[in-house]
């Protein structure tokens, strides 16, 4: 097993002038998914990140695996297809709350529902660093932005209790700024089967002044005695405000999307080396001949 | 007395949900397997219970596929009918059924022969042999097998048990019997003849053909979310996903739908999405990302009239422009359209060899006429279809976006090899990372704008020649409509009209403008505005001369065809 997480640094032009500022906790999450992968004993190229539009989207660039930096909010049924059509694959759909949250909402609570096995793992800071400083769902009730000048009035959006309420498969949290807790969460993702959702609280250094280092330090603390198979108690846990509570909410062992899909009942060859049945379409055709 | 030759429209009409598909699917069978030619096509209503629902259906001696206005033969099976077909009928219509269904006014417009279906079905056993007995009525009209009727029945009910089948038996003989009776008396007169060979033929409809292509094309992926008229086709793969071991998936939305497909593409699959107009406008974002990202993809596009929920059940060729403009920025794509039931099986598995050769979308166009339509084919040519498929090893290093002189990087996908495969919708260098370089954003746009659009016309079909290449006047159409305008050119029977039939839709070929040279080009499409006749000019400056539109959400009809063919050339 390679225990170095240089072989998940890419050597490509492309990637090295790094587009997130200094300081940034995409850089952490960049490290603690790099050491992850090692830990799992997984290669670059049976990894696949799928990542939406945003800052946090653009981790394929700087990560070594197989990478599809696609649309706004998209990024999950995408990476839903591309694990049904080769269950070999580790699947990661990445992107930032805006991504997440707001435009691919509808495909978080469907994902949700339908349980392919991969992980989505959400950048949640709380704000839109990208294009400069609005308000994202999960942004704080009366924070000020150049969009809300007002100070936002919506609730914010409680990923943890959407997906606990939506019988999740696995549902977890963790802030960056703790490294070693957040590489153990986003293996038991990884390895979980089924939809892993992973809430990962980071600062945007640049554009949200609340939420700092410092902020999510004091007003976090890790779940103990929690058990994540008991429903309620993830959901009493799940809207807990503050301090917000970090760690494993909720596991719920159900079948996957691809193990109940027709397509692998009887062959598990992914699809992309499936040749067409032909004679069972002339046999149709055949009926057709008949009644 | 009302006497039919060689050719018989027949069209049943009744209120939805009350069983006339019953009725047609049994007559088109049946009527198949005693040697017939078919033709089915119907008009519905975007509602469950009540209105009118019409279908016709052609028995002929030749081999007729097209929609035609006349009716022979009408069966109502409520009150409302003969109103909502008034301009298709006369006196030498004859109307089969009972007097309750027919309106007082229309008694003395048509040939009308009472027929007791009620009655005789209730001596049966109750209203619901109805159907059956006027099944029944039909084939005894045409002579059919009468034995090939029963057989049919005890198939259809044979899952309702013993007395259901017999009831429906009895009830088919009873309804055969009047027919023969009828025909004897001479009340009605048919002479249609049969062809031993025909009962060997498929019947095939639009939807099955595209369904079934797909499947021959090596399609085992289908994201889709439920519109009309496209849902037939995911309806026929997912009751086939099993035995074909696909993939077939109801999502949340065709944004969805699209972007599965997209996903599937990227790992290697073979995927469809299927759709019509307004779920097609929801996908244009991910169109463009296909696009960008040069991801392979496959649409089928049934087409029904809008602008937004326009007539859901209804026909038109409305969505071109859609189509060929679908998707922000500067991209190639393919656009098909089969004007035949074999066309679209043929050019529906073509398409996903084109998606995976060129890495663009390839969208194929029906609308609701073609994949309700269905009539019998002899066969299906096999070896006319080869798998190909482009993807190459992940090699360490590998770019996914390599600069080639035709604009075609070769794909590779995730799971094989192991090089890592970078894809993006941003713009991009080579190896699929962000670029903001000034040359190299050129340099891409060129790639796939340019220089792939210009190899993908090098291998573009060219449109299909009918009749004299000498003609003076040349009928332009394309889609759906291929056989409406065959027929009608034939019942005008004239060296001097000539048919350009397109199914390879977008890009034109430059070679296509020596074929209109010099023509009087009429165009027919089912729009308001003549969508295919502005394609023309934009890619080939070829103004036509004449426009024969239809944008009522009805199919084109023969006789509709040939008045205003009629008009033109007088």
């Amino acid at each position: 097993m390679n225990l170095d997480p240089k072989i998940f640094e890419p050597k490509r032009p492309g990637s090295q002038d790094v587009a997130w500022c200094p300081g940034c906790g995409n850089f952490g999450i960049r490290n603690i998914l790099k050491r992850a992968f090692v830990e799992l004993g997984l290669n670059p190229w049976e990894v696949v990140i799928i990542s939406g539009i945003g800052q946090a989207a653009k981790m394929p660039h700087y990560i070594n695996v197989h990478g599809y930096h696609t649309l706004h909010g998209r990024a999950i049924p995408i990476a839903t297809a591309v694990k049904a059509s080769n269950p070999e694959l580790t699947v990661i759909a990445e992107g930032g709350d805006g991504d997440m949250y707001a435009e691919g909402g509808n495909h978080l609570i469907h994902a949700i529902r339908r349980n392919p096995n991969i992980t989505v793992l959400i950048h949640d800071n709380q704000i839109y660093g990208l294009t400069k400083g609005q308000a994202s769902p999960t942004t704080m009730l009366g924070m000020k932005t150049p969009t809300q000048p007002w100070g936002v009035f919506e609730e914010p959006f409680n990923p943890i209790a959407l997906a606990v309420a939506l019988n999740a498969s696995f549902v977890a949290r963790t802030f960056m700024g703790y490294f070693k807790e957040s590489v153990e969460i986003i293996k038991e993702a990884i390895q979980h089967k089924g939809l892993a959702i992973v809430d990962i609280l980071h600062p945007c250094v640049s554009f949200n002044k609340l939420n700092t280092y410092t902020w999510y330090r004091e007003h976090t603390y890790w779940m103990e005695d929690h058990d994540p198979y008991d429903r309620e108690e993830a959901f009493k846990r799940a809207i807990e405000k503050d301090p917000l509570p970090l760690g494993v909410f909720y596991i719920n062992e159900r079948p996957t999307f691809e193990e109940m899909s027709p397509a692998y009942k009887r062959d598990k060859t992914p699809l992309w080396k499936r040749v067409p049945k032909v004679e069972e379409i002339k046999r149709i055709l055949d009926l057709k001949r008949r009644f | 007395m009302p006497k039919f030759i060689k050719d018989v429209s027949i069209v049943l009409g009744g209120a939805a949900g009350q069983g006339i598909q019953t009725v047609e699917e049994t007559l088109t069978r049946v009527l198949k397997l005693s040697g017939y030619n078919v033709y089915a096509n119907k008009e519905y209503m975007s509602r469950v219970r009540g209105g009118v629902n019409t279908t016709e259906i052609r028995v002929s001696s030749e081999k007729v596929r097209a929609f035609v206005r006349r009716i022979d033969i009408l069966i109502p099976f409520k009150r409302g009918v003969l109103p909502w077909v008034e301009k298709r009928i006369s006196k030498n219509t004859v109307v089969l059924g009972e007097k309750e269904n027919v309106e007082e006014e229309f008694l003395e417009n048509v040939t009308f022969i009472e027929v007791p279906l009620s009655k005789i079905s209730k001596e049966v056993g109750g209203s619901l042999y109805l159907n059956t007995v006027a099944a029944g009525v039909i084939a005894g009209l045409f002579h059919a097998d009468i034995k090939v009727l029963e057989e049919y029945l005890r198939k259809r009910f044979g899952g309702k048990g013993e007395e259901i089948v017999e009831k429906n038996i009895e009830a088919a003989i009873r309804g055969y019997d009047l027919g023969r009776k009828l025909c004897e008396e001479k009340k009605v007169e048919i002479e249609v003849s049969k062809d031993e060979s025909v009962k060997d033929d498929i019947l095939l409809s639009g939807t099955e053909a595209i369904a079934l292509g797909a499947l021959a094309g090596g399609m085992n992926f289908l994201s889709f979310y439920p519109m009309s008229p496209s849902t037939g086709v995911a309806v026929f793969l997912a009751q086939h996903a099993e035995d074909f071991e696909i993939i077939v998936e109801q999502v949340e939305d065709e944004i969805s739908a699209i972007n599965m497909a997209l996903g599937a593409w990227f790992a290697g699959a073979r995927a469809m999405v299927t759709t019509s107009g307004g779920g097609f406008a929801l996908m244009t974002e991910a169109i463009s990302l296909a696009g960008m990202a040069e991801n392979p993809v496959v649409v089928h596009l049934a087409q029904r009239p809008g602008p937004a929920t326009g007539l859901p059940t209804r026909t038109m060729q409305g969505d071109l422009n859609l189509a060929l403009h679908a998707g922000h920025g500067e991209f190639p794509r393919i656009i098909l359209a089969p004007g035949t039931i074999g066309e679209a099986f043929y050019l529906t598995a073509e398409a996903f060899n084109l998606a995976d050769k060129y890495q663009v979308p390839v969208i194929i166009m029906t609308d609701e006429y073609l994949v309700d339509t269905y009539y019998n084919i002899s066969d299906i040519e096999f070896d006319r279809i080869k798998v190909e498929k482009h993807v190459v090893e992940a090699e360490e290093d590998y770019k996914r976006y390599k600069l080639t002189e035709d604009g075609i990087s070769p794909r590779a996908i995730p799971g094989y090899g192991k090089g890592v495969v970078v894809a993006n919708g941003n713009e991009h260098d080579e190896y699929g990372d962000i670029t903001e370089d000034e040359e190299l954003s050129r340099i891409m746009q060129e790639k796939r704008a340019i220089r792939k659009l210009e190899t993908i016309k090098k291998s573009a079909k060219l449109p299909k020649l009918v009749g004299d290449e000498n003609a003076r006047y040349l009928v332009i159409g394309w889609g759906s409509t291929f056989h409406v305008i065959r027929e009608a050119l034939e019942r005008l029977n004239t060296d001097d009209v000539a048919f350009l039939h397109f199914s390879w839709v977008y890009p034109l070929r430059e070679d296509i403008r020596e074929m209109l040279d010099g023509k009087v080009t009429i165009d027919i499409e089912s729009n308001v505005t003549g969508q295919f006749a502005q394609l023309l000019k934009r890619e080939l400056g070829v103004e036509v001369n004449y426009k024969i539109l239809k944008y009522d959400g009805r199919p084109f009809s023969v006789e509709e065809i040939c008045d205003a063919l009629k008009g033109v050339l007088k």
